[in-house]
């Protein structure tokens, strides 16, 4: 596969760290379950063959209309055909989206429990080579945190972690789930890819959704870009959501880091994973994410390159239309306008009072943030401005079975 | 449309037997003597039966009527369960006719509809013992899963009541099973007339049988040839790519587009390709 | 006596399954046996003996739909 290089995220010592020698990435490592499953095989197949530059403006209207669409529609609708299409395609994803959502846009924070990292992936303000404070909540941390968020009137969490097996172990972050029950209804990991009994175990806790983002799906790629650490490992990075449905996790998120490569050919392999997953495991809950590269400590430089807002609308609207009842989570990434336009449009979750560092929710911020956020509005500025849009906030849709 | 292009090798292939006709004939409701011309006319490579008690003392067995080379497709009418169903199936077998079977089970004698739990329990049954299984069911997709999940070699959803010829009532059921079930969906039941046939085949159905449409027509070896065009026609239709319906929503008064900043719509189809 | 296809027959008692279906004047070819739900395959005709009491189902194909 052709590989572009986004300069923004090379630097001087990352281009030496390159130089090194590094372990197979497509090998697992002992203790990495190995899913029988041709889904990854079959996502990279599809990849492979997608074809951007054929798709005629004939092809994106068709798919823009036609009732069930297929992933050759999806196709069409993510490629550089599209896009004198792009308010037709708006048209037709808000359409799609008021018949499955109404006017409801769901509301959750992120919460990030620990920075500790041991992996190197070059474009990620926790990587293990970036010289950030690292921290790690204790018991009563993360219930400040939690309390303090749903004070806020939040009931849906997201926890998240950095990638230490030491610092972030199973356990630790099974025993944050429990705290968690006592305050959400509804709970979110979206920490390093781990084993079927794991995520059993998690969900037993109290998680009912996992996210993984697979950043790229190149593997070469991939590569390149996450020189060492457990998550260099591509293919069990790849199967992490059909692992977590196999250990009982009622949904699971998609989502490539769009700049990172060809994002037209990340978010079509994004969207046939999750188009596969859910044909294979048909009662399960699809999400996606739209993340682009944003700047963080020590390289305030790192940009997501082509995907510019058309580009990212465009993905938006093809993964809404590739499959109407996925939700599709816009985070603060994104600027206020944005965010506030896309979930007029297509989105149908958003976050509010946002900290991605750690601790900092109730007041003490003990550790860095991962990446530099565009919109810092809190519950209660987000919620009013869902309202002012004629659209709906809605805090929690779930009840536990 | 590239995935349907891809079809230009349009097989049939039913339990790993590969068939280039895509109409199954009923042999019911008509008369022995016009059977063979029927299924001349039809091009039918399958045709049904049903099993019952044997005639005595020589006289007409429907197996003379039936052209060489034509796969016998035993169905388990008569059977209200399961059980019922895999005893029919076994006795066929033991006649002679292969490894097919239909899979029929009625509990309702007066709409003869059939019963999808007992029918995924047969199918089970009757894989595991090597049968080329083709269920006959109500349009479910949940059933349809479990009868993928069971080892069906298809899936034959009704369209109409049989014998009632009311054509594609479950249409829209149908379409969701062609979508999303990765198995020959051969329509039965309920098909009156050639142009629903054709309709049927449009939406991607992998064939049609049918019988009664047939059956009660005017001149019986005609009507099985109309059939078999309209089979044709619609295959024929489905691989071509149906053109779109056009279905414009009505333009809001600003563009949902009208908050993007960094002008990148207005460069047209610049492509974005190093 | 035994009953075919519901019908009671006498002096079958002893009668090979292929000497019940000449007599019947049954086509072996296009026929299958079960007796007392037993499926009797056509390699057993010859071997397989009537009982008293034995009843017995012979099946052939028919138009059907």
């Amino acid at each position: 596969m052709k590989n572009k290089i986004n300069e923004s995220i090379m630097s001087e010592s990352i281009r030496k760290d390159m130089k090194e020698n590094r372990i197979d990435h497509m090998t697992y490592m002992d203790d990495m379950e190995v899913l029988e499953s041709d889904v990854a095989m079959q996502v990279l197949e599809a990849m492979g063959t997608y074809d951007q530059g054929s798709y005629t403006a004939s092809d994106v209207q068709y798919a823009i209309y036609n009732e069930n669409r297929t992933l050759d529609d999806f196709g069409a609708l993510l490629s550089p055909a599209a896009l004198p299409f792009l308010e037709e395609m708006a048209q037709m994803a808000q359409k799609e989206t008021r018949r499955q959502f109404g006017n409801s846009v769901m509301m959750f924070t992120p919460l990030y429990i620990a920075n500790y990292c041991e992996n190197y992936c070059i474009y990620c303000g926790f990587n293990c080579h970036n010289k950030i404070r690292r921290a790690r909540l204790d018991r009563d941390g993360i219930e400040r945190e939690m309390k303090a968020i749903s004070r806020s009137g939040l009931q849906e969490i997201l926890i998240l972690t950095g990638e230490s097996l030491e610092m972030s172990d199973v356990t630790y972050i099974g025993e944050a789930c429990k705290i968690a029950r006592k305050y959400f209804k509804v709970i979110g990991l979206e920490v390093y890819p781990a084993n079927s009994a794991d995520y059993r175990y998690w969900h037993q806790c109290g998680a009912d959704y996992v996210t993984v983002f697979q950043e790229t799906y190149n593997p070469d790629k991939y590569e390149t870009l996450h020189l060492a650490g457990r998550k260099r490992i591509f293919p069990y990075r790849i199967n992490a959501q059909e692992r977590a449905l196999k250990g009982g996790m009622r949904g699971v998120g998609f989502g490539a880091l769009l700049g990172l490569d060809d994002f037209r050919r990340d978010a079509f392999a994004t969207g046939t994973h999750a188009y596969l997953l859910q044909k294979k495991y048909p009662h399960a809950e699809i999400a996606f994410s739209c993340p682009r590269l944003r700047p963080i400590i020590n390289n305030d430089r790192i940009n997501p390159m082509d995907v510019q807002e058309a580009q990212l609308l465009q993905v938006v609207c093809a993964y809404r239309l590739l499959l109407p009842f996925a939700s599709i989570t816009i985070s603060t990434r994104e600027c206020k306008r944005v965010r506030d336009n896309l979930i007029q449009i297509a989105a149908t979750k958003i976050s509010a009072g946002v900290d991605v560092g750690i601790g900092g929710h109730s007041g003490s911020e003990l550790g860095d943030e991962q990446f530099e956020i565009d919109d810092t509005r809190n519950v209660q500025e987000v919620y009013d401005a869902i309202l002012s849009h004629g659209m709906q906030p809605v805090m929690s849709d779930h009840i536990y079975v | 449309m590239k995935n349907r292009k891809q079809e230009k090798n349009d097989k049939f292939i039913l339990g790993g037997h590969e068939f280039t006709s895509r109409f199954i004939l009923g042999s019911g409701k008509y008369s022995l003597d016009l059977i063979r011309a029927s299924v001349q006319q039809a091009g039918a490579q399958i045709i049904t039966l049903a099993l019952r008690r044997a005639n005595q003392d020589g006289r007409a067995n429907i197996l003379d009527y039936i052209p060489e080379g034509v796969t016998l497709l035993p169905n388990t009418s008569g059977a209200r369960n399961a059980d019922e169903a895999v005893r029919i199936a076994r006795l066929s077998r033991e006649v002679g006719c292969g490894d097919f079977v239909k899979i029929e089970i009625m509990r309702d004698t007066k709409y003869l509809l059939p019963d999808n739990y007992e029918t995924v329990k047969a199918t089970e049954l009757l894989a595991k013992e090597g049968f080329i299984v083709m269920p006959y069911m109500y349009p479910d997709l949940n059933t349809a899963r479990d009868l993928r999940e069971a080892g069906a070699a298809s899936i034959m959803p009704l369209a109409a009541p049989i014998g009632s010829n009311k054509g594609l009532c479950t249409k829209e059921f149908i379409q969701i099973l062609i979508d999303e079930i990765d198995l020959p969906v051969i329509v039965d039941a309920g098909i009156g007339k050639p142009s629903e046939a054709c309709a049927a085949m449009e939406m991607g159905a992998a064939a049609i049988m049918a019988n009664t449409g047939i059956a009660t027509a005017g001149d019986i070896p005609a009507m099985a040839e109309a059939f078999k065009l309209a089979i044709e026609a619609g295959r024929k239709a489905y691989l071509a790519g149906t053109g779109r319906v056009l279905e414009r929503g009505g333009s809001a008064s600003s563009p949902l587009t009208g908050y993007i900043q960094d002008g990148s719509v207005k460069e047209g189809n610049k492509s974005y390709e190093e | 006596m035994v009953t075919i296809n519901g019908e009671k027959r006498e002096d079958c008692e002893g009668l090979s399954v292929t000497e019940m279906l000449k007599r019947e004047g049954y086509e072996t070819s296009r026929i299958a046996i079960e007796i007392n739900g037993v499926i009797i395959s056509k390699k057993e005709f010859n071997e397989t003996l009537l009982h008293s009491g034995d009843s017995i189902e012979v099946v052939s194909f028919v138009g059907g739909g």
